[in-house]
């Protein structure tokens, strides 16, 4: 053990010549009753430490035990169904009294039709914003809007099913002609919503990490504002912001309460984006319940939450690796 | 010129269009805030807020919910607040640039980001099958706080970046170990922050359906929860049932309101405390 | 550092009085399952509970399927239901050991609404199947106007959506098109708003709170036979005598005989107070067979 002291008061006469002082404990024996105590000491600084990283280690056996515990549930329906029927059927109907369906590819379907649908909105007006924040806003309106937009990111999604429910759906039913509002595009205006905030302050984080350098030059050069900002700024930040959008495609695609409100939960293959639909994880919420335990039904819902877990985790590993190497080329 | 005027055009255009986008976002705000503060605002009385639920649940108040909420966050904050901070304190203090490190790192962003609905089917598995806890505030909470777990890290983590490391080095320089300088000279600046950074993780818990629904959230109770092993009803299951599956939806609909109202202020009120306290914090520090 | 402890301990000491309190709470009855029954069974209890203090019931919905794997679970101990038990459902619960016994509460028509706009009134059996099935798609081949049919239903955990399957739908795949709400009262919205909407609810869940239709519903008459005789599901006679076709009994299940706690409650719902309560809310009483059924399985 050493200790780097750059007074004298512990120096062992062995390593005085040495310009760091160290203290070899084994090999000064006459210092062995505050020996043992720092040597418990030495124990209890490893203890801490270890508790410490037994903590962070714990984060990852969370993780693992998500994956395990969905592997294990899930494995059992595939003794009953062929993975292939699983993933390419489009009938999902466990309680038929006919035949037993368990094709997920329309809830597959449904759940990329409502993100995508959120995503052609949320990306561009996020984009524009954080763009605006960072680039054109007084300092004044920036203070106001970043809580605002945190105020907007702190609803919980059951409210916003909620207002979907009584403020978006008649409005789409009136303004479209169709008898009710609850369908995709419901959905998707929703999630849109949802992942505003995600996109928007991690595309600020990205755009105010440009360096002014590049800004500056390319006003140098004779651009206005808005050249500088809509040629050189945003693909410079473009990294961040692809990563941005990739994480509120994560939570687009995990959120239960609002889609499981707003849009309708009809089990066919959508046909358009004012048809009713239902997500994979309205599915689990509706049906867990009242699924008696393990049989196929119920170990095909966990099935149904692994891919879940399998489309998130990939979109969250991408946006990873696009976030570590957009922060490698830093200056 | 007419190349000048036509950069000015566009950026002008630009400009408004992104003007507009902010204008957009806002107004989606103003419109949902003003659509439950106008239409739950009637519904809340003291009685909203202290009488259980009657006659079908179409008159009476949400004290159930309340407390429910209350009761289930605060087994949140039991697992997700001393863990989280411990986990900040080796992610910032001790860990080096290792592929465990990183490891962990990559573990807690994607944590954060497994849909909700996710955490109860494991929520069902571990707390309320394997460990028997059955559904109960427990599980319930337990599975929140596992939610809440990347949350709570990274706001610590936060608390703990912004004491600056001469802090540390004093310590060590006067001969402290690793722990020692770490309690006493980066925690007691760094708690306070972690704490309201943990408390915004915890609004977020506070609002969650899909954890709660199978692992402990009730239709209805006559009771307040009597111990951590009962069912609860909670508000924002309250606020789904009421809106989709309440006998009479229409009618009970400034109920629902109001639990929106509630539950709003709720989240909002934590987060605001969180961010004043925190304000005030770095004021102090500067 | 002090203030996290102390509000710690605070909160820490909060939790331990609500679990210090348990011992002073008397055993709660759980109930769970039917969304048709749950309206009823809520104000039972209520009223039950009004009446004899000291007592304690929790009604958690969730559907039929729901109450019935409540009960298989373990996890309750009367199931609503308001169809029969499915053949693998009573193998199941074999298997874990649960013996069910069933009691009549009350008595549904299940009733066929259309928007008010709707210029049919009454429909055969053999019409509604096929809508539903999703073989009729359009309005106009039963008689309405030319618009495509906007079905409305439950989800499979729903009694109701099992006893139509059954009864109207003969066993076959409903239309995957049905949008599936979560509960009767979302289905009465659904079709009140929508011109071309169809959707099967619990006859309680026709009237509003001063016990009059919901205005926008209209509520079909249905017929067994093509050119037969079409009755209301109002019509009380009809529903009892079985010549509304989609008329059904709403059990409550309980594992084995009931305690004395969940038998009072029963035997306090199929008695002349409850079922007054019963009448009250829009459903219909039960006749003499199910009365002499009832006290047999009590036993």
């Amino acid at each position: 053990m050493s200790v780097k002291t750059p007074g004298g008061a512990m120096d062992s006469p062995k390593n005085h010549s040495a310009g760091v002082v160290s203290l070899d404990w084994e090999e000064a024996p006459r210092f062995r009753r505050t020996m043992s105590s720092k040597r418990w000491a030495a124990l209890k600084e490893s203890a801490i430490r270890a508790f410490f990283q037994a903590s962070g280690i714990l984060t990852i056996l969370v993780l693992l035990g998500i994956f395990a515990t969905l592997l294990a549930t899930a494995v059992p329906a595939f003794r009953e169904i062929p993975v292939s029927e699983f993933l390419t059927k489009t009938a999902w109907d466990p309680t038929s009294p006919e035949k037993a369906e368990y094709g997920i590819l329309s809830m597959i379907v449904s759940t990329l039709m409502v993100t995508i649908g959120a995503l052609l909105l949320a990306v561009p007006i996020g984009v524009g914003v954080a763009a605006y924040l960072s680039d054109v806003a007084h300092w004044r309106v920036r203070e106001i809007v970043k809580p605002v937009i945190e105020i907007l990111a702190g609803i919980p999604s059951v409210v916003v099913g909620f207002l979907g429910i009584v403020l978006f759906a008649p409005t789409l039913a009136k303004f479209f002609h169709t008898g009710n509002g609850l369908n995709a595009l419901n959905g998707s205006l929703l999630l849109a919503i949802m992942a505003l905030p995600t996109i928007i302050s991690i595309s600020e984080d990205s755009l105010n990490s440009v360096p002014a350098a590049y800004s500056e030059a390319s006003l140098a050069l004779g651009a206005t504002r808005w050249q500088t900002l809509a040629r050189v700024k945003v693909p410079a930040g473009l990294s961040g912001i692809i990563a941005a959008c990739m994480l509120g495609m994560g939570r687009a695609i995990g959120e239960t309460m609002t889609v499981l409100m707003a849009t309708g939960n009809a089990r066919a293959f959508p046909h358009g984006l004012l048809s009713s639909v239902r997500t994979m994880t309205a599915d689990i919420a509706i049906e867990l319940g009242e699924v008696p335990y393990f049989t196929t039904h119920y170990y095909a819902l966990f099935a149904i939450g692994l891919v879940l877990f399998i489309m998130t985790f990939s979109v969250n590993l991408v946006a990873d690796v696009i976030l570590r190497k957009y922060q490698e080329r830093e200056p | 010129m007419k190349e000048r005027t036509r950069k000015s055009l566009v950026q002008f255009l630009g400009f408004f269009m992104l003007r507009a986008f902010l204008f957009l976002v806002l107004a989606v705000l103003v419109l949902f805030l003003y659509d439950i503060g106008s239409k739950g605002g009637p519904a809340i009385s003291w009685e909203f807020l202290s009488q259980a639920p009657r006659r079908g649940m179409t008159e009476g108040g949400i004290l159930p919910a309340i407390v429910g909420t209350f009761l289930v966050t605060v087994v949140t904050a039991l697992l997700a607040v001393p863990l989280g901070m411990c986990a900040a304190i080796y992610l910032n203090e001790y860990a080096r640039q290792s592929r465990l490190t990183r490891l962990i790192r990559l573990s807690i962003r994607n944590l954060s980001g497994v849909p909700s609905i996710v955490y109860g089917l494991f929520g069902v598995i571990l707390f309320v099958n394997v460990m028997r806890f059955g559904t109960s505030i427990l599980s319930a909470g337990l599975t929140l706080g596992l939610m809440t777990l990347p949350w709570t890290i990274t706001a610590s983590e936060e608390a703990l970046k912004a004491v600056p490391n001469a802090y540390r080095e004093g310590a060590l320089a006067l001969g402290a170990t690793k722990w020692q300088s770490i309690r006493t000279n980066v925690l007691p600046y760094a708690v306070p922050g972690m704490l309201t950074g943990t408390v915004l993780g915890l609004a977020r818990a506070a609002g969650e359906t899909a954890p709660i629904l199978f692992t402990g959230a009730a239709f209805y109770l006559p009771f307040l929860p009597h111990s951590l092993k009962s069912q609860f009803m909670a508000l924002p299951y309250h606020l789904y049932i009421m809106a989709t599956q309440h006998h009479a939806i229409l009618q009970v609909r400034p109920l629902a309101y109001g639990t929106a109202l509630v539950l709003i202020a709720l989240v909002l009120g934590m987060n605001l405390t969180a961010v004043i306290v925190r304000y005030r914090m770095r004021r102090k520090h500067k | 550092m002090k203030k996290a402890l102390i509000t710690a301990l605070v909160v820490t000491g909060f939790v331990s009085a609500f679990a210090a309190a348990a011992p002073s709470q008397k055993k709660m009855i759980q109930i769970k399952g039917s969304d048709t029954l749950v309206n009823l069974v809520q104000i039972l209890s209520e009223e039950y509970m009004a009446k004899n203090p000291g007592t304690a019931i929790a009604v958690l919905g969730g559907g039929s399927g729901t109450g019935i794997t409540g009960l298989i679970n373990q996890t309750c101990d009367i199931a609503d239901h308001s169809r029969e038990w499915k053949q693998s459902e009573i193998e199941q619960a074999r298997e874990q050991g649960v013996k069910p016994r069933f009691f009549i509460v009350a008595v549904d028509g299940v009733s066929i609404i259309v928007n008010e706009k709707n210029p049919i009134a009454k429909m055969t059996m053999a019409e509604v199947g096929a809508l539903y099935r999703g073989e009729i798609k359009s309005w106009d081949a039963v008689g309405g106007p030319n618009t495509p049919v906007s079905l409305y239903g439950r989800q499979s955990n729903s009694g109701t959506y099992v006893f139509m399957q059954e009864h109207v739908l003969g066993n076959k795949n409903y239309s995957p098109d049905m949008k599936e709400m979560n509960g009767n009262a979302q289905i009465v919205e659904g079709v009140i708003q929508d011109e071309a909407g169809i959707g099967y609810v619990g006859v309680g869940y026709l009237f509003d709170r001063e016990g009059k239709i919901r205005k926008g519903l209209k509520i079909l008459d249905i017929s067994k036979t093509a050119g037969g005789p079409a009755f209301s599901p109002l019509d009380k006679a009809a529903v009892d005598s079985g010549e509304y076709p989609v008329s059904r009994p709403l059990f409550q299940a309980t594992n084995g005989k009931p305690g004395p706690q969940t038998a009072a409650f029963i035997a306090w719902e199929t008695g002349p107070e409850g079922q007054a309560i019963v009448a009250r809310e829009g459903f219909f009483t039960i006749g003499a067979p199910a009365k002499a059924q009832n006290e047999k399985n009590m036993k």
